[in-house]
């Protein structure tokens, strides 16, 4: 029998405080459930996230699953997890290791296992840990029983047979009996962490709804038996509790960033009173963005699937055009198909925004994994000079403001606007404040008449540089715009040299004002000291653990957090040059740091991997500290 | 219900200054459009700031410039994509696209047959030179086989492309064919494609007189006009030729069906084609495509139209259904959409 009291659940940072009622409370818990990818992994780690948010826990989740749907059963290369972290306390990532470490097969427990933290509760189902299963996995020796494992407590339970057993007797085949064995294992886990079961239920009732109500009877019978599996049979000697986090009050949902990007977007359409066309072309991670919006038809949301990239993108132009909100959304490879229409864009100046969720590249390279890589794409890759607007939501929430962001910023400088979200935060989800609408300020849209005489189009606004949307249907002001260098003003065609720079510098200087309208940069933590710790987009979560780390063993250290990343907020140059050593963490080969050393002659360090896996918050911890701890040679600011 | 018209020729001329090559087929055609579009506007009842031309790249894709309407010059290839958003989001603007034969049919190829099999309401304008024109003079996807040009010095080694069985092949709605320089004919394609409810594919022979000089002179030259095109009729037999003495008849048998330039005095005039540009059938819309001289007469008018329904109508009755079905979208219901909580 297995030992694992105070062992098992136990963060690192976070000791087992008391013990009451028979639970030891702790204040966070890392728990990965790995499987197969045709295991529904994805479905309960989403299940037990909803309902730790529900309980009034802070979640952070990672999910990582195959490029290929059903890669063969059993393989390495078809593993699927989705790792939950869930707190007491605010947390801004899913957490390294795991405590707690759900195997459903040999190879979940081979991919998986060198994560697990020492010490850690290790769930298998035994039912899974035959010769056959264990070769497909590579294991010559059986790891049960080699010694491998000793370091966990290990729970080897007959997963399979027992849930079978629980649910046959329904009159559900046996193949099919066996596919609830997800809500057997949330059972187990959810007896594990004191959890009720209601929430899961009703989930599993709306799931299965209709003539397939045997499959609701099923899963529900499944949970419970898992639960009632671990509570009769004695091999769990701890059970654990976390506490509530306190949280500002409101209305909480939990929200993918995938989730909150079409829901800003819709907000957006609202806000500026101007119906919303989304095309796209179904691309990984950025379909469901698709899925989302089109399902909106009863807000006026109009969706096409184009026939490819640049047909989305153009769609979206042509919407823009006509006045109305045109947004395409893709990965990387499709953001290389819309450069020449992006041009376009900024040579019409029309508002469109572009949607890039990153993903590993280059060409198709890693598509379900995550990856900061675009960032000199969206900024420098299209032919000319040709500057766009670029925000980045840092976390899945964000992903909601940034989106209204991208939107007011594009119509108030008739420019495109990129809004760079990644393979993390699409998929990973918090909880999320609801906000209030009507404290969102509107950006309702005007268009000019021909009233007061013939406008040229690309007569500029004084505060902004802008030109005029005028849109077709508009009596008098007919104009036609294009590719071609336009003349100042009157955007006819011109060739004139001294034109095209001028015209090259205004569009420029153009997207350059729009400092003007965005935020400074924030620093958290102290405005001066030995090292800045600076991302951009969805590393924020374990920057800002790691800093807080840090600060608590008494280094000096802040961090902030890059959402426009063009223009840069002006008050970015200042910010860095407040500290000695400015380090940039990013998922890539230091692209943003070529940006800043480039813009501000500051020597950047840089800490760069491109593994297709967010930050973990110790690799940041010990950047920081290699950096704070060696004698410095080379000092940020002046 | 032809209303008076409200505008005249000189309404949508616009002022740029028109750069193609003294001599090009693309005047006709600007003149025919100009000419055509205040009748349009009174048949239709439209507004001239409510009709869009929508452009690619190369010289077909400058008429906007010289149409007095809102214009739009794109990008290569990409005219379709922008014209169609701009249609499902403005469906009361009447949107032309222009592009031609390398612009249509090589670089936006995949554009042109989506949009065709969409059935997005607009009227799109291949002008077909068979030649590239403004990189001067490179051959096309609708060159003939072997043509000699500065990028094929040896000849091609590719097959041409013709623009109407693409247009068959991606089931498209309205098809037909004009020559540029036949104000007649050109007005009257121009007239019934403005008024096809769908996406109208006029394919127009147009000579460039610099790199590709007297491409269709076979058959569009006056002088051989008569016995080498043959003008389609709906519910009219297939005859040309001077006093129309010559017809088409269809030769079935075998596994065959093969069409036959026949003497409408040897035959009994069941046998003589009659064309019947509505039927739901494509295969004989297909089949006139395929004439070519010198064999065969080169059928111009309209090959097919055909009602269906179109993209935008659709959409916007998926909207209305929705709204009827769940009620208007609720915003603040929507952000609570699954489960909540309260802190």
């Amino acid at each position: 029998m297995p030992n694992t009291t105070g062992s098992g659940a136990k963060s690192t940072d976070t000791a087992a405080v008391t013990q009451g009622k028979g639970f030891i409370e702790i204040e966070n818990v890392i728990i990965r459930f790995a499987g197969d990818s045709g295991d529904g992994i994805q479905v309960t780690g989403a299940m037990f996230s909803d309902n730790s948010a529900m309980i009034g826990h802070d979640i952070s989740t990672l999910p990582d699953f195959p490029a290929e749907i059903r890669a063969p059963a059993g393989t390495l290369a078809g593993v699927s997890s989705f790792q939950l972290n869930f707190s007491s306390f605010d947390i801004h990532s899913p957490g390294d290791q795991p405590d707690v470490l759900v195997a459903m097969n040999p190879a979940a427990l081979k991919v998986h296992l060198k994560e697990l933290k020492p010490g850690g509760t290790l769930i298998l189902n035994h039912d899974s840990f035959d010769k056959a299963d264990l070769k497909k996995a590579g294991y010559v020796n059986d790891p049960r029983e080699d010694g491998s494992l000793s370091g966990y407590s290990v729970f080897d339970l007959p997963i399979t047979s027992v849930c079978v057993a629980a649910v046959e007797p329904i009159g559900l085949p046996k193949r099919q009996a066996e596919l609830t064995k997800n809500m057997f294992t949330l059972g187990l886990v959810c007896w594990m962490y004191d959890r009720p079961l209601d929430l899961v239920n009703r989930r599993i009732e709306k799931i299965f709804t209709g003539k397939k109500a045997l499959l609701a009877d099923a899963n529900k019978i499944a949970l419970q038996a898992g639960y009632n599996f671990a509570d009769t049979l004695e091999v769990f000697t701890a059970r654990y509790s976390v506490n509530k986090i306190k949280l500002p009050p409101g209305e909480y949902r939990r929200i993918t960033g995938n989730e909150a990007t079409a829901l800003g977007f819709l907000v957006a359409a609202e806000l500026s009173g101007r119906p919303l066309l989304y095309a796209s072309y179904p691309i990984t991670p950025a379909s469901d963005i698709l899925h989302e919006l089109s399902k909106l038809r009863h807000f006026g949301i109009k969706t096409a699937q184009a026939e490819d990239e640049i047909s989305a993108i153009g769609m979206a132009i042509g919407a823009a055009y006509g006045g109305c909100l045109g947004l395409t959304g893709t990965s990387g490879p499709g953001v290389a198909l819309k450069a020449e229409a992006v041009g376009l864009a900024v040579m019409a100046e029309l508002p469109v925004v572009i949607i890039d969720v990153q993903r590993g590249g280059p060409s198709t390279g890693l598509p379900t994994k995550t990856e900061q890589a675009d960032l000199l794409q969206v900024i420098y890759g299209r032919n000319g000079e040709c500057p766009v607007i670029v925000v980045a939501p840092a976390t899945p929430g964000e992903c909601f403001d940034m989106a209204i962001e991208a939107f007011r910023l594009a119509i108030k400088y008739m420019t495109p606007v990129f809004y760079l979200s990644d393979g993390y935060l699409a998929n990973g989800s918090e909880p999320w404040l609801i906000p209030d609408l009507d404290k969102i300020p509107r950006f309702d849209v005007t268009f000019p008449n021909g009233d007061n005489g013939f406008i040229p189009p690309y007569s500029r606004d004084e505060q902004t540089n802008a030109r005029p949307w005028i849109i077709p249907g508009t009596a008098g002001l007919e104009h036609q715009i294009g590719g071609l260098e336009k003349e100042n003003i009157s955007g006819k065609i011109s060739y004139d040299a001294q034109n095209h720079d001028l015209m090259t510098r205004l569009r420029v200087n153009k997207v350059a004002g729009a400092v003007k309208s965005i935020p400074d940069l924030q620093v958290h933590g102290e405005e001066k000291g030995d090292l800045l710790v600076l991302g951009w987009g969805g590393t924020y979560g374990s920057i800002r653990h790691a800093v807080e780390n840090a600060t608590e063993k008494g280094y000096s250290v802040s961090c902030a957090q890059l959402r426009y990343l063009n223009p840069l907020p002006a008050n970015t140059e200042k910010v860095l040059r407040s500290f000695k050593q400015v380090l940039v963490p990013e998922l890539n080969l230091g692209q943003l740091s070529m940006i800043l050393r480039a813009k501000f002659l500051i020597d950047i360090k840089g800490l760069n991997k491109v593994e297709g896996q967010p930050f973990k918050t110790s690799e940041i911890e010990s950047r920081i500290y290699q950096l704070l701890d060696q004698p410095q040679s080379r000092v940020a600011g002046v | 219900m032809s209303a008076v018209a409200e505008y005249t020729r000189k309404d949508f001329s616009s002022d740029q200054e028109v750069r193609w090559c003294p001599g090009c087929g693309d005047y006709s055609i600007l003149a025919q459009v100009q000419r055509v579009m205040p009748e349009i506007c009174a048949d239709m009842n439209l507004k001239k700031e409510n009709i869009v031309f929508v452009s690619g790249i190369g010289c077909s894709s400058r008429f906007p410039y010289y149409m007095n309407n809102y214009g739009f010059h794109t990008i290569h290839g990409r005219a379709p994509t922008i014209a169609t958003g701009l249609k499902v989001t403005r469906p009361e603007l009447q949107v032309w696209v222009i592009t031609g034969d390398g612009d249509g049919l090589s670089i936006g190829g995949n554009h042109l047959i989506h949009c065709l099999r969409r059935n997005i309401d607009v009227k799109i304008l291949l002008f077909n030179n068979r030649i590239y024109g403004l990189t001067k003079g490179q051959y096309s996807p609708t060159s003939e086989f072997g043509k000699k040009t500065k990028s094929s010095p040896l000849g091609t080694v590719e097959r041409p492309m013709n623009p109407i069985s693409v247009a068959i092949a991606s089931e498209a709605t309205f098809i037909a064919r004009a020559i540029a320089t036949e104000g007649a004919q050109m007005r009257d394609v121009l007239m019934r494609a403005a008024r096809h409810k769908g996406t109208a594919f006029i394919e127009v022979f147009q000579n460039c007189n610099v790199f590709n000089d007297g491409a269709f002179d076979s058959f569009a030259d006056k002088k051989n006009q008569l016995e080498f095109t043959v003008s389609l009729q709906h519910g009219k037999p297939v005859i040309f030729g001077k006093d129309g003495q010559k017809a088409i008849a269809i030769r079935s048998g075998h596994g065959s069906i093969e069409p036959q330039v026949v003497n409408v005095a040897d035959v009994d005039p069941s046998e003589i084609l009659i064309h019947d540009e509505a039927s739901p059938n494509p295969a004989l819309p297909y089949l006139l495509a395929q004439l070519e001289t010198p064999e065969f007469p080169v059928p111009l008018g309209v090959f097919r139209a055909i009602s269906r329904p179109v993209y935008g109508d659709m959409l916007d009755e998926q909207v209305k259904s929705a709204q009827q079905n769940q009620g208007k979208g609720d915003l603040k219901k929507h952000l609570r959409a699954g489960e909540t909580w309260k802190v």
